[in-house]
């Protein structure tokens, strides 16, 4: 019995599966003899370009959605004379077919691989695909078929193979691969476990495997201890999903009826590609923090970004928060060094400090408003001039855009609840198109206790009467002067503080996207009194 | 006569599979010679060849310059660059995908 091997990779699609290891060939082997012969040579490549063409045909008729646009791709590329055309120069220099067009396809995807962009980059397993399949028309041979059940492992595997292959009860991991290639995609869609990246660390074919694509591992050769755990962990990922499952498609509504709106709180774009948007009310809070990761963002790629959300989200409203610099998020060029960053020039006082930084994310903002539902919100507003110096260079940016003919619209402005200023008298900011509460500042401030000192998690808590005083008063006054008031602490994803919450009178909260089924279900559970 | 015209990407990940696709099907529709570039003054390559587009790997925010030449070069750049301009008629929702 050979020892357990446990190698770990990235998740390309969760899940769990278990069966026999299944070693894909690391490059199929070319048995092709030529026959020495420039124009035989030439027309056995055009015959096996054209019956490639027609099995391509034939994989589309039985394929839909994103299957079907993936074949449509391979097939524009085979039915290409590019190729063909660069492959007989070489059989005119003396090469056999299979060697010419080997390297043909070879330099085109050394190319591919070459690329910065991982959209691009990725492509490369595509024409590994459509050189495989013109090379196994050109030697008559079949590719191996993939037994039903087991855990594939290979350098790569390509869209073709995959499609073929029945994954019921099986999984792959990839040696190398991409998480943005078609195959991961495809994958998802499918609810195949599969992992990438897992390195080339040697296995041994046939053995028993388990895939956990969730936490990202594969073990060969399993002990009974690493089987129990990985049962274990498929058992509580099955029902985790399935209670959850039950409430996320939901509205969500309190056990004595009250609708509550449930919005996600996004850190960057792709945070959406695993959020389907029947699932929520709306983006809650969307973080810019990660445009300025590496340094000053332009416009042109604020706007990508929001626009990308906004459409994303189909009409449902997309609250932006203008950049909260500064605190715990230092930006070079942008932030400045301060002994008590928490209660220094960060937020909104920041971005008014440093206008013209500011004004880049305010047209980008405004630009993308004409793009969806979009919400503007500042954040670490103490006093309403701050609202009102905001609201004045958006007016001043509009101007200047319309003036240049570019398409833009103002979006509504509302502010952050964090400093207890504004929780204490919400009134004097009714100004605010809305507001959303930010309990993890807010409990910190209320409390002068820091949010990440473990020693102090006694007191930094976001259900002390105190905080959950204010959050009654912000959500009563919100109530009496027809301005939405939501949540967007960690208190909202939290299934056991989100009942006191809506007991405190809110009817909004934004939370992390893999808590939506919880939350809701516990929303479920709650009573609250009818506002 | 040569009919020019341009357009930007604005297409989440370039000119990718999918719209690749599209554009050198439209491309194929016209008996003009059709070529495209990133940059006014070249390198000119095949519009109708989606190998050739492909390997371009035009990212989001290029500007694409689409030149043609023969009896219906008009409707062809324009046509071209509506495509484009439409973002190749995709949906935001599919945006992630091929």
């Amino acid at each position: 019995m050979p020892a357990p091997l446990r190698l770990s990779g990235q998740t390309a699609s969760a899940g769990y599966a278990r069966g026999p290891l299944w070693l894909a060939p690391s490059r199929t082997e070319t048995h092709y003899r030529g026959s020495g012969d420039v124009n035989r040579e030439s027309s056995a490549l055009a015959n096996a370009l054209e019956k490639a063409s027609a099995a391509t045909a034939e994989l589309i008729a039985s394929a839909e959605g994103d299957a079907a646009d993936i074949l449509e791709f391979q097939l524009a590329m085979i039915e290409d004379d590019t190729f063909r055309v660069s492959a007989n120069g070489r059989i005119a220099g003396g090469e056999d077919a299979a060697t010419a067009w080997t390297a043909v396809l070879d330099a085109e995807i050394a190319g591919y691989e070459a690329s910065d962009d991982a959209y691009f980059a990725a492509r490369a397993a595509d024409l590994a695909d459509i050189r495989d399949r013109v090379l196994s028309m050109l030697t008559g041979e079949k590719a191996g078929v993939i037994p039903a059940g087991v855990i594939y492992v290979g350098d790569d595997i390509t869209p073709s193979v995959f499609l073929a292959h029945d994954w019921t009860g099986g999984g792959f991991a990839l040696r190398h691969g991409s998480a943005t290639g078609h195959v991961a995609m495809l994958a998802r869609q499918r609810g195949v476990p599969a992992l990438v990246a897992i390195g080339d660390a040697p296995l041994e074919a046939g053995v028993d495997s388990l895939l956990d694509a969730s936490t990202g591992s594969l073990t060969a050769s399993p002990a009974p201890q690493d089987i129990a755990e990985f049962e274990a962990g498929r058992q509580s990922s099955v029902e985790r999903a399935a209670f959850a499952a039950q409430y996320a498609a939901r509205p969500a509504r309190t056990a004595d009826g009250a609708p509550i709106d449930v919005l996600v709180n996004i850190a960057e774009p792709s945070d959406t590609a695993s959020i389907p948007i029947a699932h929520c009310d709306g983006v809650g809070l969307m973080r810019t923090e990660f445009l300025y990761a590496h340094g000053l963002p332009d416009e042109d790629t604020q706007y990508a970004a929001y626009r990308t959300v906004l459409e994303w989200a189909e009409g449902k409203p997309v609250t932006i928060r203008t950049v909260d610099a500064g605190g715990d998020k230092p930006v070079p060029g942008f932030t400045v060094d301060e002994s008590n960053p928490f209660l220094g020039l960060r937020g909104i006082r920041l971005c008014l400090a440093k206008p013209d930084i500011f004004a880049v994310q305010i047209r980008a903002l405004l630009r993308a408003a004409v793009r969806g539902n979009l919400k503007v919100m500042l954040p670490m507003v103490s006093v309403p001039e701050e609202l009102e110096q905001a609201r004045t260079l958006f007016r001043a940016e509009a101007d200047k855009l319309e003036r240049a003919g570019i398409p833009c619209a103002m979006p509504p402005l509302g502010i952050m609840v964090e400093v207890p200023s504004v929780a204490i008298r919400p009134d004097l900011f009714a100004a605010a198109a809305f507001f959303s509460i930010g309990s993890n500042d807010l409990t910190q401030y209320v409390m002068a206790a820091s949010r990440d000192s473990a020693k102090l998690s006694a007191l930094a808590r976001p259900d002390h009467p105190a905080v959950l005083e204010l959050v009654r008063r912000v959500a009563q006054w919100g109530d009496e002067n027809g301005r939405p008031v939501s949540l967007c602490g960690d208190a909202a994803s939290d299934p056991a503080l989100a009942p006191l919450l809506l007991k405190s009178g809110l009817r909004s909260l934004s939370i992390a996207a893999s808590r939506i089924g919880a939350v809701k279900a516990a929303i479920a559970n709650a009573e609250v009194a009818a506002p | 006569m040569t009919v020019q015209q341009h357009a930007l990407i604005t297409h989440q990940v370039g000119l990718h599979a999918r719209p690749s696709v599209k554009f050198t099907k439209l491309a194929k529709t016209f008996a003009s010679r059709i070529e495209i570039a990133t940059a006014e003054d070249g390198p000119w390559i095949d519009a109708k060849s989606i190998v050739k587009v492909m390997a371009m790997k035009v990212p989001e925010g290029a500007t694409l310059f689409i030149r043609a030449d023969g009896d219906d070069e008009t409707l062809a750049a324009s046509a071209l660059a509506a495509l484009v301009a439409r973002d190749f008629d995709e949906d935001a929702k599919h945006a992630g995908a091929a």
